[in-house]
């Protein structure tokens, strides 16, 4: 679970406000976040474009996270996508 | 008239390509000719098809609804000829396509083996989705798999033959496992993982000969004189650019088509992007190759859009792959060096050229049972990066490396406290992202 999950400190911090964030020169487009997804958003189109994932669907399991073979997503404060603009 | 783009290939470049083209010429026509049949699909994630993470239906990257939106026109055929004067292509089934614009997009092939055998059925290599589905088609009827060659892909072929429940043999001519980019104690990292989970590595070994009957595999036998029992044999030697229709057109080559900064090969309305393209970086005055997705990808796009009337150089970004070799997550970017490899006699796929280019003066290094670090530190800044496991440190140092970030002023403390040098350098990265947090730009 290594593979971009917060420290527990974050962690409540994250759940509440936390969103799916992509950094797409990672990405190979392979699907295994889509795949993983349990409420089936398709977070590989997010990631393609670089987005955050904003669903209404996305309950921030993680599972796209820690899936991702290329450490492609993590879980990201607003605030902190917005310093990386 | 408006015009008529054609793309041949269609894997990441040509798909990004077309994409590009429809974004500034709504009307053009834009026609895509691949020997392949099936719908634009993730090559990457082949590798994950065949450990079984992944069902084939999830490796289609455009939805039927982006397709329509593009209007492209697939046609299912065999390139044979370019005839630049007169902008036509044409095809092994007669047909002609006259293009205004077109581009080379037909990527890297995987090297076929010589040793005797070779032509056995089970003697395999992972190109596209057909030979994937040919693998676990064996797989599924299999009980013992051999795999030679290097870098990510004979992993990928290790790592997939061995989740299906196979016995899985990796054989390696040196004595050690991607000795071409990964140092010693990397490849003894991987080796132990794979020992771990039960596959047999066999060192300073080759196949010499691929032994069936009825045209069927049964046996590899080694140099050594062993013979190992086996009903699939799949070699991951290297890959090469598919150069015919571009020699046979007379366009300039040397390991790849050759291109200048806008991605146009020597003749007029030709491009080339991806796998296939050797594309000088006017930074540098180099041209050199890689297989990397992201870089694929990044060059379609160039060449699309300078297929529609821009005219943009294709930047190149430090080489960066991240790739999962058994089960760790690593991230090589920038220059990190290496050493000689007989198991690769070209790039492997997702590999740079620029990788094994070092101006590194010093290495930083840490280890642990499952994590590995190594940063090499150029005369001001960070040139290059391993990142294995672990990957918190892997996003700020792609971003140092890209940004060429000045580190000089840690010099002293580095010289002075050589072990501490990875500590040094996180608390570096953090202080620059507090400040970033602190003043978002």
């Amino acid at each position: 679970m290594r593979a971009g999950l917060p420290r527990d400190g974050q962690r409540l911090h994250l759940l509440r406000r936390g969103v799916v964030a992509a950094e797409p020169g990672r990405c190979v487009q392979c699907g295994i976040c889509a795949h993983s997804c349990p409420t089936g958003i398709d977070i590989r189109r997010y990631s393609r474009a670089g987005r955050p994932v904003h669903d209404r669907r996305c309950i921030l399991c993680g599972a796209c996270v820690a899936r991702c073979p290329r450490g492609t997503l993590r879980l990201e404060l607003p605030e902190s996508l917005e310093s990386r603009r | 008239m408006s015009a008529r783009h054609v793309i041949v290939g269609s894997g990441i470049a040509g798909l990004s390509a077309a994409e590009a083209i429809r974004e500034r010429d709504a009307s053009g026509a834009v026609t895509i000719v691949s020997r392949e049949p099936h719908p634009f699909y993730s090559r990457p994630g082949l590798a994950y098809l065949l450990s079984g993470d992944l069902p084939e239906r999830r490796l289609s990257i455009r939805t039927p609804a982006e397709l329509r939106a593009l209007h492209l026109e697939r046609v299912h055929g065999d390139a044979t000829c370019i005839d630049v004067e007169r902008h036509a292509l044409h095809l092994a089934d007669g047909r002609q396509l006259a293009y205004d614009r077109l581009l080379l997009a037909t990527g890297a092939s995987s090297i076929a083996p010589t040793f005797e055998g070779a032509g056995l059925d089970g003697v395999v290599r992972l190109d596209g989705l057909d030979d994937a589905r040919r693998i676990l088609a064996h797989a599924r009827r299999g009980h013992t798999a051999v795999v030679i060659g290097g870098g990510s892909t004979a992993l990928e072929l290790v790592d997939g033959l061995h989740a299906r429940g196979l016995a899985t043999h990796y054989l390696m001519r040196g004595d050690r496992y991607w000795a071409r980019v990964l140092d010693e104690v990397e490849s003894e990292l991987v080796e132990r993982r794979l020992e771990r989970a039960g596959v047999v590595l066999h060192r300073r070994t080759e196949v010499r000969a691929a032994v069936g009957s009825a045209g069927r595999l049964e046996a590899v036998e080694t140099l050594r004189g062993e013979r190992i029992a086996c009903d699939l044999l799949a070699v991951a030697v290297g890959v090469q650019p598919m150069l015919e229709l571009a020699r046979a057109a007379g366009l300039h080559t040397a390991r790849g088509v050759l291109t200048d900064e806008f991605l146009q090969t020597s003749a007029p309305d030709v491009f080339a992007a991806g796998d296939v393209a050797q594309a000088l970086d006017p930074a540098t005055g180099e041209s050199a190759l890689d297989t990397l997705w992201a870089s694929a990808q990044a060059m379609g796009r160039t060449a699309g859009r300078n297929m529609a009337g821009a005219r943009e150089p294709h930047r190149k970004r430090p080489p960066l792959n991240v790739t999962r070799i058994a089960g760790i997550t690593t991230t090589i970017v920038g220059s990190v060096g290496g050493a000689d490899d007989p198991d690769l006699l070209t790039l492997t796929r997702g590999q740079s050229e620029r990788w094994t280019t070092s101006t590194a003066e010093w290495t930083l290094r840490q280890s642990s049972t499952d994590d590995r670090i190594r940063v090499l530190v150029g005369p001001s800044s960070i040139v290059g990066a391993v990142v294995m496991g672990d990957q918190s440190l892997s996003r700020p140092l792609a971003r140092l490396i890209a940004e060429q970030v000045d580190v000089s002023a840690l010099r002293p403390a580095l010289e002075a406290h050589p072990g501490a040098g990875i500590a040094m350098l996180t608390e570096f990265v953090h202080a620059r992202e507090r400040g970033a947090h602190a003043h978002p730009a």
